[in-house]
């Protein structure tokens, strides 16, 4: 099954600066974004992916490449004439208006009648649950509050594509949790593509379909929060998106020879060098000398509640981290300084190309 | 335990300096509200209560001409520089900074730096040209005049306004399909609202008392209120001018209180 695509950059540039002090913001990004996914750009602040967003939203034009809506050109197009709104960060509500003329806003400049006008907003009010606070003025509100008639202000015109610029980073961890719960159900019942700007791996994760990973202008990885997470395709996103430790190895016949010497089973297509990547929880520790295992000495344990992380030392010093159920109070457990045993969990291991 | 700053008011002679300031800031007006109120003809020696001057200047032709041409000016000129002033703030404050805007805050603000004598000086020479070569004599040249003075005392407060303003907020309405009139109209303007009636009204009083350049500019019989009471001042000077100049400074005090009260913050 193929699915339509909603937006569609293609090799979009955003340069900033003239002569030699020329930042590429956006470097030759192509992106499609699929109807109705709640589609993540995720990535460390200045990656490029707000800038993206502000392309697509129209605030502003790409250097060269182009951006397609519906498969159409809208590169050239003001915002007011894009069938996409926005959430912004700070929210950017009206000071002067009513939480309702605030709602309504994009309707009225529509020139739409006043009785749809009207309707409109007090299903969008009641969709966002802030019937009681039409008429209030929006410094009235909480930061939630004002959030969420954000939301209802640029929902309520019925746009192609929703973006959300870091919406959810000026509340407290309580209200973000809620938020997104809210608006990943927002998402499912309007059924309006939604492109979410983070640099939030787990907002990230919890919410999309798929999440596009960008760092240094340029996007490093697309796809289904497990595929990022499980299949990381560099360095960058297998280190931004949750903890991992990396291993030098070379490549061999049936796998990756580590710096200690033992052999580590891994399908890879690359040749020489690489980098063998494994997440803590995916590191089993067995006992010392079990016949395949890499030997390892126990560092330091840091205790996290339901899970300790064990810092591991392997024979030639390189670290690696491994992550355990803690055990029962009174269960003997692994103790500093142990010699062991490690073993990876079976195609959990995967090789980097350097 | 109260923090211990640097407090002004425990300086020796503190309450003394302040007295003195509030006196000579308010003596002056005390004594020329009161005299307005004298019977007699002097404006130094008290000979009883009496509104006659008052009712004297209300009846003065001259007096109703200068003030009618007096708050003409006002408005034109305090519409006109308001205009100009909104669209150079917004000019100036809607954009990057480039190489030589200091020097387009300071062409703006001209009237402010250059004396305003020679301002008046070259005004005289200039519109004596363009009579001369027109025939034109009207209320015009002192519009223009006083427009031109008054940009800067609107410009202040608008751009202060302006730059207080979250810009996401145009970007938003532009997003949420308002043409770039309508958020002018919809978004900026209100909200630029009290920095635009500030700055109008500071235009209007400034342009209402205005001596120097409007003495240099008029043609004869153009006599504005500060003008007529300038040239009283060469015959004998009765409680009448008292009379006006009350009158004026009641009118500021409204249109402060009006400000006051329509840019208050709202809850």
């Amino acid at each position: 099954m193929t699915e339509a695509v909603t937006i569609e950059a293609r090799n979009a540039v955003k340069a900033f600066g003239q002569g030699d002090h020329v930042v590429r913001a956006l470097d030759d990004v192509s992106i499609q974004i699929r109807k109705g996914e709640f589609f993540t750009l995720l990535g460390p602040s200045g990656c490029g992916k707000t800038t993206l967003l502000r392309l697509i939203a129209g605030f502003e034009m790409p250097t060269s490449g182009t951006i397609l809506l519906d498969g159409a050109d809208i590169t050239d197009l003001p915002p007011n004439r894009r069938p996409v709104n926005t959430v912004f960060q700070s929210y950017a509500l009206f000071p002067h208006l009513t939480v309702a003329e605030n709602v309504g806003f994009g309707l009225t400049m529509q020139g739409r009648p006043k009785a749809e006008v009207k309707a409109r907003v007090a299903e969008m009010l009641a969709l966002v649950k802030l019937e009681a606070m039409a008429g209030r003025k929006t410094s009235q509100l909480s930061g939630g509050q004002q959030q969420r008639v954000a939301l209802a202000r640029a929902l309520a015109p019925q746009p192609k594509v929703l973006l959300l610029d870091e919406p959810l980073s000026a509340l407290d961890l309580k209200l973000r949790k809620e938020m997104q719960v809210e608006l990943k159900r927002l998402q499912t019942e309007t059924g309006i593509t939604f492109i979410f700007v983070t640099h939030d791996q787990e907002e990230a994760l919890t919410m999309s379909d798929r999440v596009g990973v960008m760092s240094a202008g340029k996007l490093q990885q697309v796809g289904s929060p497990k595929e990022i997470y499980t299949r990381p395709v560099n360095r960058f996103v297998a280190s931004f998106i949750g903890e991992t430790n990396f291993l030098p190895a070379t490549v061999v016949a049936g796998g990756v020879r580590l710096s200690t010497g033992d052999v580590v089973e891994v399908a890879t297509a690359a040749m020489g060098t690489v980098t063998l990547t494994v997440r803590p929880e995916q590191v089993r520790i067995v006992g010392a000398g079990e016949a395949g295992a890499i030997s390892a000495r126990v560092k330091f344990l840091v205790y996290f509640g339901t899970d300790t992380h064990c810092h591991l030392a392997l024979a030639d010093g390189t670290e690696v981290v491994a992550r355990v159920q803690s055990p029962a109070s009174g269960e003997a457990g692994i103790v500093e300084g142990s010699e062991i045993g490690i073993r990876f969990a079976p195609g959990a291991a995967q090789v980097l190309e350097d | 335990m109260a923090e211990r700053r640097f407090e002004i008011s425990r300086i020796p002679g503190f309450a003394t300096i302040a007295v003195a300031t509030f006196v000579m800031l308010y003596l002056p007006i005390a004594a020329l509200v009161t005299f307005s109120f004298n019977a007699g003809n002097s404006v130094a020696v008290w000979e009883g209560f009496s509104l006659h001057w008052y009712a004297d200047a209300w009846n003065n032709q001259a007096v109703k001409d200068a003030t009618a041409r007096s708050l003409i000016i006002a408005v034109c000129a305090a519409v006109i520089s308001t205009t100009v002033a909104t669209l150079a703030a917004m000019g100036t404050t809607r954009r990057a900074r480039f190489r030589g805007d200091t020097f387009i805050y300071v062409a703006i603000n001209q009237p402010l730096m250059v004396p305003e004598i020679v301002t008046a000086v070259a005004l005289m020479i200039l519109f004596g040209m363009v009579k001369e070569a027109t025939g034109y004599q009207g209320l015009g040249y002192l519009i223009l005049a006083h427009s031109a003075f008054c940009i800067p005392f609107a410009y202040l407060p608008i751009r202060a306004r302006l730059e207080g303003m979250d810009l996401s907020l145009e970007t938003a309405a532009g997003d949420l399909y308002a043409t770039p009139w309508q958020t002018f109209r919809h978004v900026t303007l209100p909200l630029l609202g009290p920095g635009i009636l500030a700055g109008a009204m500071l235009a209007f009083v400034i342009s209402l008392d205005d001596v120097i350049i409007t003495e240099f500019v008029k043609s004869g019989g153009q006599d504005t209120l500060p003008t007529y009471m300038l040239g009283q001042l060469r015959r004998t000077m009765t409680p009448e001018v008292n009379a006006i100049s009350t009158a004026l400074l009641a009118l500021t005090v409204v249109l402060l209180t009006i400000f006051f009260l329509l840019t208050r913050k709202r809850d």
